[in-house]
């Protein structure tokens, strides 16, 4: 089995609750999908949806963000794309390099950890229109589902 | 709530709410208030975005010698908190009644 949804928003953070709504409404379909996972699912898909969103305002692009989920047997396939120049992972991710001390000091930087650690796979690569596509996976059951094991390293 | 000022939110913290939690963590602390609880027991959903404010919030509040508490029992907020080690440096509490007591 495998059944495709796909969800364009305008790029405005009003519209991210509607791409966690239709994203775990999707894995629900899926009776695998237990309530852990679904808000696994929900928190990474807001953290791709965020940086997609942001990327089109820093770039005042007008086009839409595009949100496609693949439903599988065990598994949801997210794929998060923004058209408004991409961002820099490192940029986002650069409080988490810093140590405790400079973490804290950002207030960013939590989102791409997070996406890592909750993901089954997480993928970021950009596209030849100078977007970034955002590739997530979550599977019904995952390896690495303890709460203790999921501090990012 | 004695001498501990609260800001309160319910609901989602995402990039559509953050800003209103932020801009009343930056009002308040404004006037040098040395005791803030930050209440977020009506929160539901919460993402890095207000991870990013909380973390604002312990800045504002130590850059004048001032305290945080942070005033949480939902388990996914607490375990986002864990995930990111949040918890090592916030000092967390279950209710307002625990933060006076």
């Amino acid at each position: 089995m495998s059944e495709t949804i796909e969800l364009e928003i305008p790029a405005r953070a009003e519209y991210l609750s509607l791409a966690r709504l239709v994203v775990t409404a999707a894995a629900r379909i899926d009776p695998m999908f237990g309530d852990e996972r679904i808000e696994d699912l929900r928190l990474v898909v807001s953290e791709a949806t965020t940086n997609a969103i942001e990327a089109h305002v820093r770039h005042t692009s007008a086009d839409n963000v595009i949100i496609r989920c693949n439903l599988r047997d065990d598994r949801i396939e997210v794929l998060v794309r923004d058209r408004g120049g991409g961002f820099d992972p490192l940029a986002v991710g650069r409080g988490d390099e810093a140590g405790d001390a400079g973490r804290f000091e950002h207030e960013g930087g939590f989102g791409l950890p997070l996406m890592q650690s909750l993901a089954d796979e997480s993928e970021i690569q950009a596209t030849n229109e100078g977007g970034t596509d955002v590739r997530l996976v979550v599977k019904a059951r995952t390896t690495k589902d303890t709460a203790d094991n999921r501090r990012p390293s | 709530m004695g001498d501990w000022t609260v800001v309160s939110m319910t609901g989602e913290i995402d990039l559509a709410t953050a800003p209103q939690l932020r801009q009343e963590v930056v009002r308040v602390t404004s006037g040098g208030i040395l005791r803030l609880a930050l209440d977020l027991t009506g929160v539901d959903f919460m993402d890095s975005i207000g991870l990013g404010v909380i973390v604002g919030a312990l800045k504002r509040m130590r850059a004048h010698g001032g305290e945080l508490v942070v005033v949480c029992d939902e388990p996914r907020v607490l375990d986002l908190l864990r995930l990111t080690d949040l918890d090592r440096i916030l000092t967390l509490r279950p209710s307002l009644d625990a933060v006076v007591s």
